[in-house]
């Protein structure tokens, strides 16, 4: 079938909505990253065979969905049309839940949310605390679609936002709703979309590109992977309508090499939108055409940086070069080109639906609409969240997150990817926003939220992430590499007790240089977790470097183990278990820990049940 | 091929040089307009010959008004028209200083980097030697392919275990022995061996910082080498 005009395409949606029976039961299976690990297909599997074992084909559809968020609860079902949510299912499960629900529409307690606190069960998902609080805007369509159909895609009012603007907008009444709803990047710098795209509009030249930054390199992150893998007909529209306000013929998703999953549904979202019309010559007979090609990411973080991924889409090694002639100016093959976020595509479409205003009222002065943060770290409900632009910190990681598992103390969140900087407790309350978030000394970044308890060693996380950046950095400039290199030495230093004060002046003028000087975004802000760490938790370092103590006990150098008296009951766990038998003792009588022998592999002190191992 | 032989006069165009307002071809770089008005920056892998490639970072110059300035490389910078540019400031020579004293330790044996360290007038190396023989400045990749057209070497690995070297690792048939990579290389003539042979700083033989830096924030004068218009005698090291 080939759409020859927007009618047509309203037509089809008709005729696909009148197919349809909204009360006919779906199970919704969540096949997103998270759930995939926790054997999710096995629970989808195991619903296919238990509905036909029921000749119940017919009457109830399956659907492998995209990631929910919820990921610490996974394996995830959503039942419908009553909207139950099924969590950390197992094979078992199922057919308890095909019987009870399906069939006889009661619900299975034991499966259903559970809150420890409030001690209530929970059976829709909207009335979750997890849910509730957060503005799903992009992230909800997730479940209410099988990403490899269109026509899923299509009875939700998918293509409806190209479809009007193709029927009734011109390029410049496009570019117009886009600046006036605020939207801004959401791959980094945030960057406002519509001075962007304008931009590479007005930029002389008749071959311009669009290109869709899918290459999600930081660790932890998974906030793209998710929409393209959802949901990956919302940001091919989000490109059609950003070509068409452009003026450009062809586009390319860039996709991260290791995410095979969302390389494929979005070629075959690719396909099935060529084959309706609404992708490819003459798009649903507008006149306007446009193609998008997808290619495999060169496999390094630095690829995600707007000029190593030109390079690497030209074919050349992913490497960073100078920006001062902008790549709307010049960029892919030297010509005009619009590269955008996964997210900041994803947000097009529903700007365009819902109207300027509209998107604009969501979020603070400077920072519209919501944000798709990953919550991973030290935090009860890890998982993806959306929140509206505002949104404290503190609310994100207690109300939705849930706040820091077994009884421990929250220390600090960093946000942005491994470039961040490291937020303390007494700045929780501050709005989620590009400029705030950038005054505290982090970043919005790509949306990256790692949350720590007490246990984490802040010197140790700088170290850890600066150990990344280093290894993730091409090598080309000088800043970067011979700087990282140095502050990776001197991080180890400290951590190993050899520090010594002046470091932290020489930690500083490297950091100065490291910003001013480097050549690309990852030099530049490459000193964000050690600065911030430097500002929030100095007297970490100070106490790693003069009193060479570990406050947090984590860096081994600096840390002793030994045995309480009065606590050690004699059992002998620890003299069992202990590698290079550094622990003494006769059975029920103190026990001896050899600090000379010891190797601090910490051994000890996990298996003691009774608290008699201490750590200082 | 060299760039500059592309290029054709354009319409000249206005900006600020430390305070001064001057004009400039719009096809030239920062650098090539900061060199036209005689004023001496710092380069490692620069040369008039060659693409421009802006991985040392040496030759950085602050642009910008009030407090949103900023540090650009200024051989890939264009010039633009309105900008203000300085040349010496303390933020500048600080990072310039500071990105001497990478190299330094990288390759202690470098008689351009020790000569550039006492114009700089770079007085501690706080890291330890790595003794390498190249600072990657990639000269010797762009003399090979731009003005010898062999393209016999090139580079290989990430990070900091990027290094210059043939394909493959192998000898390269393309290769004329031409010996035009040695010629430019900035760290191939060895430093004198004077009286501190073995440190990593030589502790130069002449040293003029401006010292109207430090006091100004700003170099007043663009003699550079300024020797001592304003430091006494006795203040200058022999
Ligand atoms: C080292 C580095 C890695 C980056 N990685 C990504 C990435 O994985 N995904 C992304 O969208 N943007 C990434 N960016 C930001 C991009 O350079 C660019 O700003 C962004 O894709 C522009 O899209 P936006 O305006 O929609 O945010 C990275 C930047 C740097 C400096
Ligand atoms: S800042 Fe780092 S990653 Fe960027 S160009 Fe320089 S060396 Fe490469
Ligand atoms: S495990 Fe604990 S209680 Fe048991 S012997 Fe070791 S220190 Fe004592
Ligand atoms: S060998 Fe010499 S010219 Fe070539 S990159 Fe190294 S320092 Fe530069
Ligand atoms: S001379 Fe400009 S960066 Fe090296």
């Amino acid at each position: 079938m080939n759409l020859s005009s927007v009618k047509e395409l309203e037509d089809l949606r008709k005729k696909i909505l009148s197919g349809r029976d909204l009360d006919k039961p779906c199970i919704a299976v969540c096949g997103g990253p998270g759930c995939l690990a926790k054997q999710c297909l096995q629970v989808r599997d195991e619903f296919i065979k238990e509905i036909s074992a029921k000749g119940l084909k017919s009457k109830v559809d399956i659907r492998t969905t995209g990631c929910h968020g919820y990921c610490e609860r996974g394996p995830i079902a959503l039942i419908f049309p009553q909207g139950i949510f099924y969590q950390r299912l197992s094979i078992d499960d199922v057919a308890e839940i095909v019987e009870e629900t399906v069939i006889n529409n009661k619900t299975v307690p034991r499966l259903l949310y559970s809150d420890v606190e409030a001690k209530q069960v929970i059976e829709k998902e909207n009335d979750i605390p997890f849910y509730k609080m957060q503005t799903r805007l992009i992230l909800s369509n997730n479940r209410m679609i099988d990403p490899n159909s269109i026509e899923d895609y299509l009875a939700i009012g998918g293509y409806s936002a190209l479809g009007k603007v193709l029927g009734s907008m011109n390029p410049p009444e496009v570019l117009d709703a886009i600046k006036k709803s605020g939207l801004r990047g959401r791959g980094g710098g945030g960057f406002h979309t519509g001075r962007k795209w304008e931009a590479t509009r007005d930029a002389p030249g008749d071959i311009k590109y669009v290109i869709c930054n899918a290459d999600e390199g930081d660790p932890g992150a998974f906030m793209d992977r998710s929409i393209l893998e959802g949901n990956p007909h919302s940001v091919l529209e989000g490109m059609i309508i950003g070509a068409y306000t452009i003026g450009s013929g062809v586009g390319y998703v860039y996709v991260r090499n290791e995410y095979p999953l969302a390389l494929k549904n979005v070629m075959l979202a690719i396909k099935q939108a060529k084959e309706l019309g609404i992708l490819g010559n003459n798009i649903l007979g507008s006149g306007f055409s446009f193609d998008v090609k997808v290619n495999r990411g060169g496999g390094a973080f630095v690829c995600g940086e707007s000029t190593a991924l030109m390079a690497s889409l030209e074919g050349k090694t992913g490497e960073p070069r100078a920006k001062y002639i902008h790549t709307s100016e010049k960029g892919l093959w030297d010509r005009p080109s619009n590269l955008n976020n996964v997210e900041t595509w994803a947000n097009v479409p529903m700007i365009l639906n819902k109207g300027a205003q509209w998107f604009s009222d969501i979020g603070t002065e400077s920072s519209k609409g919501t944000k798709v943060f990953s919550l991973v770290g030290k935090i009860n409900n890890t998982g993806l969240v959306e929140v509206p632009m505002g949104m404290t910190l503190r609310e994100i990681i207690f109300d939705i997150g849930g706040g820091i598992p077994g009884g421990k103390s929250f220390k600090a969140v960093q946000t942005g990817g491994p470039s961040g900087g490291c937020i303390p407790e007494n700045l929780l309350d501050i709005p989620v926003d590009y400029e705030r978030l950038t005054e505290v000394g982090s970043m919005m970044g790509s949306g990256g939220m790692i949350v720590m308890d007490e246990d984490t060693c802040m010197v140790d996380l700088a170290k850890y992430f600066t150990n990344f950046l280093q290894e993730e950095s091409c090598g080309k400039c000088v800043p970067c590499r011979e700087g990282l290199r140095r502050m990776g030495d001197i991080l180890k230093d400290i951590t190993e007790g050899k520090g010594r004060m002046d470091d932290i002046l020489l930690i500083e003028d490297l950091a100065g240089m490291l910003k001013d000087a480097s050549l690309c975004g990852l030099g530049t802000t490459a000193a964000n977790p050690v600065i911030s760490t430097l500002k929030y938790f100095r007297d970490e370092y100070v106490a790693h470097i003069s009193d060479h103590k570990c406050p947090a006990g984590v860096c081994r150098e600096l840390i002793t183990y030994g045995i309480d008296p009065d606590n050690c009951t004699g059992c002998g766990l620890c003299k069992k278990n202990c590698p290079p038998k550094a622990i003494n003792g006769e059975r029920k009588q103190t026990h001896v820990l050899d600090t000379g022998k010891c190797i601090k592999c910490g051994i000890c002190y996990d298996v003691c049940k009774f608290e008699a191992v201490r750590k200082e | 091929m060299s760039k500059k032989v592309e290029k054709s006069r354009g319409e000249m165009i206005s900006f600020m040089l430390n305070g001064a307002e001057v004009q400039a071809d719009p096809k030239w770089s920062l650098l090539e307009a900061i060199q036209f008005y005689g004023i001496s920056i710092p380069t490692l892998c620069h040369d008039e010959g060659l693409t421009p490639y802006g991985v040392c970072r040496m030759c950085v110059v602050e642009v910008g008004n009030g407090n949103r300035t900023k540090l650009v490389a200024s051989c890939m910078h264009p010039v633009t028209g309105g900008l203000n540019v300085r040349t010496h400031t303390s933020r500048v020579i600080k990072t310039r200083k500071m990105i001497l004293e990478l190299l330094i330790a990288r390759c202690p044996s470098s008689k351009k980097l020790q000569d550039m360290a006492a114009m700089l007038e770079l007085k501690e190396v706080r890291f330890d030697p790595l003794n390498d023989d190249c600072i990657l400045c990639g000269l010797c990749v762009r003399m090979c392919e731009e003005q010898m057209v062999a393209k016999a070497i090139g580079y290989a690995g990430r990070g900091m275990d990027r290094y210059i070297t043939t394909p493959f690792d192998m000898t390269s048939d393309e290769c004329r022995k031409c010996g035009a990579c040695m010629f430019i290389c900035p760290v191939c003539e060895l430093r004198c061996q004077g009286p501190q042979a073995e440190t990593t700083l030589c502790s130069g033989c002449i040293n003029t910082e401006p010292v109207c830096a430090s006091i100004y924030g700003e170099a007043m004068c663009f003699m550079v080498p300024c020797l001592s218009c304003i430091k006494k005698p006795e203040d200058v090291k022999a």
